[in-house]
């Protein structure tokens, strides 16, 4: 199936629109506030920018309820935001301080909430968080909670081996998941021409056989009309969606990165395609915003950063005896995760979870080396043939075809050891 | 009660935790509709069903990230590496994403990985690994590699309860050639406790897996010449029972490690470490090493003979020990 363009922009109500526009210019404040925490020497390791793709991380975060999973990328800060992360945790996070979520223990943006935010940690391995949220939707669908899971790829990440094994599992399982792939041009120093030999990178999504999208990652209502659809159509059960937002990094892979290897004509063109600029003239065309609301915007933003950024400066290092804490989960209170059942428990156990090995399908094979004899399929997705009719075929089928024995003496174990509990 | 295979231990104990538990899910490679490549999980399909027993494409680390995925969410996944050897495939999502996941954001992955390890079967070199010693230096795994039915049963059933992400290795030789009466009913064994198999004053013989009972062989034929053995299992890696095998030492004084993995790496330098650093004054010989050869595992079997230790080799090397 060809990759289609982005989904036709949505009509949003005037608060989503302005939550859109309020995500963006945080998102892009918090990163500013960082980078001047930088340049004081108080973030202790890298620091990662995602300006000029704010309008990625914004637009399909928000396409995600409540109960939904995600898994950022570097450069999704915006994300975190929508998800409900304070900028206290992501300043605190790159500082190192013991105040934040993980303790001092990483930094940047790896970090997660399995309780409630039902966000997964990244790593820097790229791709690894494509099964992982793959298993998520897994086993969201397993408890019937009926969630969908996201996470963020770059042009770089998409050619590591495990975006192949996991976007091939999600699409083999018809997984509840949207990938994002964050289309921005550079690998670091390598730009996406000599990665990949495609146009679109959104093409990858042919291989798995499944839907996917491409969107102009700069345009903020676009890129959630986009992840919208495609968020509402894997909840509907359509299986995973591959979503390509077409943008540009405008900083370095990092910092310390002056990223003089891009050409300044490149720059100069994404540069007049600011996420915030083209959304600002869009909102103020449709008389959504004016300079008085932004000013609220902006003094609400100001305020939050500002104490925010003194809590962060404020606290302390973790102490270093805590260096040596936490390796294993001892005790019931770290894992306090329980699944969340939505449907009746008695599904998935015996007898209703139980399955016949075997079905027969009427002359199976008709090739001409084909015996042209009916043969058992042992499951697979041929559904059984009707009572009557397997029992008339059985007969007829090879003896070497019958079914081994199975089941019972595990069948018998485990009736021992269910009732003895 | 009669007896049971090693197999049917690991089959009865995976029935039994997903039966008590529908928060177990196995997932794997020819897991449902096969049974597995040894039959580990035949009958599990057809009782728990597709949602419970999942096939999966060939795809290692997709498994672990799946399975990992899943824990997140409550639930206690199984995964299963047809081999062992092909763990190298999923090396990263393991030892990166998995087992830093508590120490780092909180996040505990209770999943077992477990599957066919080690050789003397004439698997050739892609399918006799003891992959042990590539994780033991990895932080947050805990270890586990059983020797014989009750605790491979009592074991596995432990692991897939615990909260924290347990290798658990099954040595194929073991999974057919032994059987033993098992306690009636629903047991574990605990995680992390080394057992003494056979009682000995003259010196200690620390093994675990396949190795445990070439080990037990050599201590009897020892005892015909009058050297008393104690055989140390140790069952669990890691964490490392250093307990029961500090106690053995002080009795003793001296120690042979057996194992299968190859030498160099292998447990037995952490052993002779362990025991330098806190028993210097209980030795009364070096710490000797019976280990496979530093090579790949190879396929001919004149060839793997040689490369494997057996009870020729620990009977040599326990009666050059005793001479201390």
């Amino acid at each position: 199936m060809p990759a289609i363009e982005s989904a036709a922009k949505k009509k949003l109500s005037r608060q989503q629109y302005l939550d859109l526009y309020y995500f963006m210019r945080l998102n892009r404040e918090v990163e500013d506030t960082m980078t001047r925490l930088f340049r004081q020497n108080k973030i202790v390791g890298g620091l990662y920018s995602s300006l000029g793709q704010e309008a990625i991380s914004v637009g399909s975060a928000y396409a995600l309820q409540k109960k939904d999973w995600m898994a950022p990328m570097i450069r999704n800060i915006g994300a975190l935001l929508v998800k409900g992360v304070p900028p206290r945790d992501i300043f605190t996070q790159h500082m190192a301080k013991y105040t934040s979520p993980t303790k001092g223990k990483d930094g940047t943006s790896h970090f997660g909430d399995l309780e409630n935010l039902h966000i997964v940690s990244p790593i820097s391995m790229l791709g690894d968080l494509i099964p992982v949220l793959t298993g998520v939707a897994m086993a969201g669908r397993y408890l019937g909670q009926k969630i969908v899971t996201m996470t963020w790829i770059g042009d770089g990440g998409s050619s590591t081996g495990v975006f192949h094994e996991g976007l091939n599992l999600a699409a083999s399982q018809k997984a509840a998941f949207v990938l994002i792939l964050e289309n921005n041009q550079w690998a670091y120093s390598t730009p996406v021409r000599r990665q990949v030999p495609l146009e679109n990178l959104a093409d990858r999504a042919k291989a798995y056989g499944i839907s996917s999208y491409i969107v102009d990652g700069n345009d903020a209502v676009a890129m959630y009309s986009t992840a919208k659809e495609a968020v509402d159509r894997a909840r509907a059960g359509e299986g995973p969606i591959l979503i390509e937002a077409k943008t540009f990094r405008r900083r370095g892979h990092a910092q310390h990165d002056p990223a003089e290897y891009v050409p300044a004509e490149q720059r100069e063109y994404w540069e007049k395609r600011d996420p915030i600029t083209l959304y600002e003239k869009f909102l103020t065309g449709e008389k959504i915003l004016d300079a008085k609301g932004e000013k609220e915007i902006e003094d609400k933003i100001n305020t939050l950063l500002e104490k925010d950024r003194e809590f962060a400066e404020n606290s302390p290092m973790p102490p270093p005896e805590f260096a040596s804490e936490g390796v294993y989960c001892t005790g019931d209170d770290c894992h306090k995760i329980r699944p969340k059942w939505e449907r009746p428990i008695s599904e998935v156990t015996p007898p209703k979870s139980s399955v016949e090995p075997v079905w027969i399908v009427e002359g199976f094979g008709r090739g001409k080396t084909s015996s042209r004899e009916n043969a058992p399929i042992h499951f697979g997705d041929t559904q059984p043939a009707p009572e009557e009719s397997t029992a008339k075929t059985k007969s007829l089928a090879k003896p070497a075809a019958k079914p081994p024995a199975r089941k019972p003496a595990p069948a018998k174990a485990a009736a021992r050891g269910k009732a003895r509990r | 009660m009669a007896p049971i295979t090693f197999l049917e231990a690991i089959r009865q104990a995976m029935f039994e935790e997903m039966a008590a538990d529908p928060s177990v899910v196995l997932i794997g490679e020819d897991v449902g509709v096969y049974g597995g490549a040894f039959k580990t999980s035949e009958g599990l399909l057809e009782k728990f069903g597709w949602e419970r027993v999942i096939d999966t494409p060939i795809s290692e680390s997709a498994i672990i990230g799946a399975a990992c995925g899943m824990s997140y969410l409550g639930l206690r996944p199984i995964a299963e590496m047809q081999f062992i050897d092909f763990i190298a495939c999923c090396f990263n999502q393991l030892t990166n994403f998995v087992a830093k996941g508590h120490y780092l954001w909180n996040a505990p992955a209770p999943i077992v990985v477990r599957g066919p390890s080690g050789g003397g079967v004439h698997g050739g070199p892609f399918h006799s690994l003891s992959p042990e010693m590539y994780f033991l230096h990895t932080p947050g795994f805990k270890i586990v590699y059983p020797s014989t039915p009750t605790d491979a049963k009592g074991l596995l059933k432990a692991s897939i309860r615990d909260n924290n992400p347990v290798l658990f290795f099954e040595h194929k030789f073991l999974y057919r050639r032994i059987k033993e009466e098992i306690p009636e009913g629903d047991y574990t064994v605990p995680l992390g406790k080394a057992v003494v198999r056979r009682e000995g004053k003259h010196l200690t013989i620390i093994s675990y897996a396949a190795m445990m009972h070439t080990s037990l062989e050599a201590a009897a034929a020892l005892a015909k010449e009058g050297i008393e053995a104690e055989v140390i299992d140790l069952r669990t890696l890691l964490p490392l029972d250093e307990e029961t095998i500090l106690r053995s030492i002080r009795k003793t004084n001296k120690c042979l490690v057996v194992h299968e993995d190859t030498k160099t790496g292998g447990i037995s330098g952490e052993i002779a470490a362990i025991l330098f650093e806190k028993a210097f004054h209980d030795l009364d010989g070096p710490v000797l090493r019976v280990a496979s050869l530093d090579t790949p595992v190879p396929y001919a079997p004149t060839l793997e003979e040689a490369f494997l230790p057996n009870a020729q080799k620990v009977f040599t090397a326990a009666k050059d020990l005793a001479r201390f």
